[in-house]
């Protein structure tokens, strides 16, 4: 092409048509999200990456875990068809799945699945979840069948297949280009292929034909990293995106009628909760069960937050294993002042302490604090709120100095009763802040418990025992909000993941 | 004598500025409350998990050993793996920085002929309701801030009249055939207007809310230097000798007038920059802004260090080319 006036004329209006732009009507070709937090890093097994749960969905396009997972968080057979422990809880044995090829056409093997393993496990590497993989070791590859030797008995590690870290990496390539090498060109068995990628703005990825789970419905994907809000929503009002997530609910309710776009609203596996830490007032029983009767949750979620949430009493989902029913904890504000002028206090004379929140952090998490918080004043408390960042929630939390009360979320997405209530309110674990004994007595057993009901029917007598004793404030299951166009058809998975691979043509 | 003088004091001035920088930040951004380490603890993690991802990251040890281990890697161009992408912290930063020029770049041209024209149409026909207009139009200009004005671009360009794209440097579809990241300037030298085009689609949103607070004030400064300008003797005496009162602005008063404006805009390309930071996150734009702020969310100790570092050599870089520039345009400094 010549320059002149001309031609820079031409090619200057022709940008103002954007014939890129994606339209309702068309027939779509490319299907292109707008997504809400961008990919730092290709490998999923290592650093900072691999234990951010929003961005799961990015490695689930391109790789596959040892055991897949279904949309409503129950497993299912992936790279590994069958799993399991021998009679005495000794060695494991694995059966690899047969016929699947990595990206670059390669086969997948065995090998790879023991290498993969072995990797997490050596704390060499940097999995942060390497505590739990170095459970196994003496990994041995024969035919389809991997195997193990259990160094240290854990009733979770095949959960752990479908959770964190639990992804499978191709042995002979990543050891041919190496850790930068991977990261500039990732492969691996999933059903999609990375065709670019710029970092901090997309993904562009390419149907793999050869997906063992059968070839996607989109030849191509393109993910756009759009952090801001506002931006995401006009994205998608704009026609620049098909689909999009995580938009205030006003903003949802609004759009989702109108021509050419629907939504999309489940519940996923992330809760808000307030920890009580065994300080202070806290230390007091009274006090903590008023805290817990006080709030109407059913309330807080239908006038804050649009009615897109479920209330819940324990630190357990519908969705979860240990999920009970039975354990409620019903708003009871009579109840509540009744108790606390058991202890001495009442609505002129109140108890008083800090609760910590963040601020737009989670949908609405300064309002919901601010609604309990006058919700408690009613009955007799008197809270202060203190606005932190998530990191600082992070170190107060490890180093067990949050406030005797403190807003959180909570993300579970493989549903094991030990990775919510389990490490949220065991004293030795550092995301726990309730120390007291009776409690950590009655967890204890539960870590290598082999019996599968008993350790799931154990946790619920810890719920149980949590709520009979308001050790914690469970508030509500959150549900995610998803636009996109009527082309296009979105199945959400419970973990909170957007898988394109679960979207067809509508 | 003097501007060799004036040369060597800011360079060495700009070194302390660096250093100190350097320090302070480093600091800071160590004993500020949110670790890496705590965010990156999975449930169930032990106390010797901590220990071991701790050292694993380096930050087992004291604050002033950790600076020390920095500096000597920078003194070896090494300044850092970026704990969230893992990645070498100065190609992170240097493969950002030129989207940020670009864009800054572009909003300073947009603001320089945005603010130029409306100065000189103000002073041409002041005292008229065009010059009030212009007046109106700056004041709402400087009163809103760039991000407001991203909002309301997004809202006109990109929702109610949808032509402009609202994310992004580039179409992901298009084939890049770029060795740097300077893609506005590479596409220019390639002849590739296709992906100008595209790229000046992305860029203009972004550039023109930066540029939309940056023009008032430049056609508030230049406007009222004009104004001065045009009471003096020598503008005087060339109108006297018949010329237009165009030609009296253009040729004799705007010269003048141009050097406190040159300044001001040196000083304000600095805080253009740094409004990238929010307006490259309005617009999804992948620039080191964008980028900024990701690796705060994410406590990425060596990333944010790089940045600001990076920002410090800009700002201070640009102070010292206005500075200089303008100890070469005034005769008494160039004289001595």
């Amino acid at each position: 092409m010549n320059l002149n006036r001309r031609s820079l004329l031409q090619a200057t209006a022709a940008s103002f048509a954007l014939p890129a732009l994606p339209a309702f009507a068309q027939g779509i070709e490319e299907l292109v999200i707008a997504y809400n937090v961008p990919l730092p890093s290709w490998d999923p097994t290592v650093g900072l990456s691999a234990v951010n749960p929003t961005i799961q969905g990015f490695y689930l396009s391109v790789f596959d875990r040892f055991i897949g997972q279904n949309p409503d968080l129950t497993p299912t057979p992936g790279l590994l068809t069958d799993w399991g422990w021998n009679e005495d809880r000794t060695k494991v044995s694995m059966t690899v799945r047969e016929g699947v090829t990595w990206h670059d056409g390669s086969p997948f093997t065995a090998e790879d699945v023991a290498w993969s393993l072995a990797r997490a496990a050596d704390e060499k590497t940097g999995n942060p979840i390497q505590f739990i993989w170095s459970t196994l070791g003496n990994f041995v590859a024969e035919g389809n069948t991997v195997t193990a030797d259990v160094v240290r008995f854990e009733p979770t590690v095949f959960k752990w297949m479908y959770f964190l870290t639990g992804f499978v990496l191709p042995k002979a390539y990543y050891e041919k280009v190496g850790a930068e090498g991977f990261e500039a060109a990732p492969i691996g068995t999933g059903p999609y292929m990375v065709d670019s990628f710029e970092r901090n703005a997309f993904v562009r990825l390419k149907a793999n034909a050869n997906y063992w789970g059968g070839k996607p419905e989109f030849d191509t994907v393109t993910i756009k990293f759009v952090t801001d809000a506002t931006s995401r929503v006009a994205e998608i009002e704009s026609g620049n995106s098909h689909v999009t997530l995580e938009m205030p609910y006003e903003e949802y309710d609004r759009l989702k009628g109108t021509a050419g776009l629907a939504g999309i609203a489940a519940p996923i596996s992330d809760i808000g909760m307030i920890f009580f830490n065994d300080i202070d007032a806290m230390l007091d029983p009274n006090v903590r069960k008023a805290a817990v009767m006080a709030v109407d949750k059913k309330l807080i979620v239908e006038r804050l937050l649009s009615g897109y949430g479920v209330p819940i009493d324990t630190l357990e989902t519908p969705e979860y294993l240990a999920f009970d029913a039975s354990i409620t904890t019903p708003y009871d504000p009579d109840g509540a002042m009744a108790l606390l002028a058991a202890s001495g206090f009442s609505p002129e004379n109140p108890v008083k302490f800090t609760i910590q929140t963040t601020r737009g952090f989670k949908p609405k998490d300064y309002e919901i604090i601010q609604a309990i918080v006058g919700l408690w004043r009613k009955v007799g408390i008197e809270a202060e709120i203190e606005v932190y960042e998530i990191a600082k929630h992070f170190e107060l939390r490890a180093a067990d100095q949050l406030a005797p009360a403190a807003f959180y979320n909570w993300g579970n997405s493989v549903g094991d009763p030990t990775t919510s209530t389990g490490f949220a309110m065991f004293g030795p674990s550092p995301h726990s802040v309730w120390d007291q004994p009776d409690l950590i007595e009655k967890i204890a057993p539960l870590w290598g418990e082999a019996d599968e009901e008993k350790r799931i029917a154990g946790w619920k007598d810890v719920s149980r025992y949590i709520a009979d004793n308001a050790l914690v404030l469970p508030l509500m299951q959150y549900v995610q909000p998803i636009l996109h166009v009527e082309g296009v058809k979105v199945q959400p998975h419970a973990s909170g993941a957007l898988l394109p691979y679960l979207m067809t043509r509508a | 004598m003097a501007l060799l003088r004036t040369i060597l004091l800011r360079l060495l001035t700009t070194a302390i500025t660096l250093i100190g920088v350097a320090v302070i930040v480093f600091v800071v951004i160590r004993v500020v409350p949110g670790n890496p380490i705590a965010m990156m603890l999975p449930p169930g993690a032990t106390e010797a998990d901590i220990d071991r991802l701790k050292a694993l990251y380096g930050f087992d040890k004291s604050i002033p050993a950790q600076f020390v281990i920095w500096v000597q890697g920078v003194m070896q161009g090494n300044f850092g793996t970026s704990i969230s992408s893992r990645q070498p912290v100065l190609g992170l930063v240097l493969g950002r920085l030129p989207a940020t020029l670009e864009l800054s770049l572009m909003a300073l041209v947009m603001a320089v002929i945005g603010g130029g024209l409306a100065a000189l149409t103000g002073t041409r026909l002041r005292g008229g309701r065009v010059e009030g207009a212009i007046d109106v139009a700056n004041g709402m200009a400087l009163s809103v801030p760039d991000f407001l004005w991203g909002l309301v671009l997004i809202l006109l360009f990109g929702v109610l009249w949808p032509v402009f794209h609202i994310s992004g440097r580039i179409s992901p579809a298009l084939d890049l055939p770029f060795a740097t990241n300077f893609y506005l300037i590479e596409s220019i030298l390639r002849l590739r207007f296709d992906l100008l085009a595209d790229l000046l689609a992305h860029m203009l949103l972004p550039a023109l809310a930066l540029a939309i607070p940056l023009a008032a004030i430049i056609a508030q400064l230049l406007k009222q230097s004009l104004k001065e300008t045009m009471h003096l003797d020598y503008v005087t005496l060339a109108r006297t000798r018949g010329y237009s009162e165009s030609a009296v602005i253009w040729r004799e008063a705007l010269p003048n007038a141009l050097l406190p404006t040159l300044t001001l805009v040196g000083v304000q390309f600095t805080f253009l920059i740094g409004g990238t930071v929010i307006i490259e996150r309005l617009f999804s734009y992948e620039g080191l802004g964008n980028m900024a702020i990701d690796a705060v969310i994410n406590r990425d100790l060596p990333l944010i260090q790089g940045i600001v570092i990076l920002f410090a050599v800009i700002f201070t870089g640009v102070n010292l080319v206005v500075d200089l520039a303008y100890a070469a345009l005034n005769p008494r400094l160039r004289h001595g």
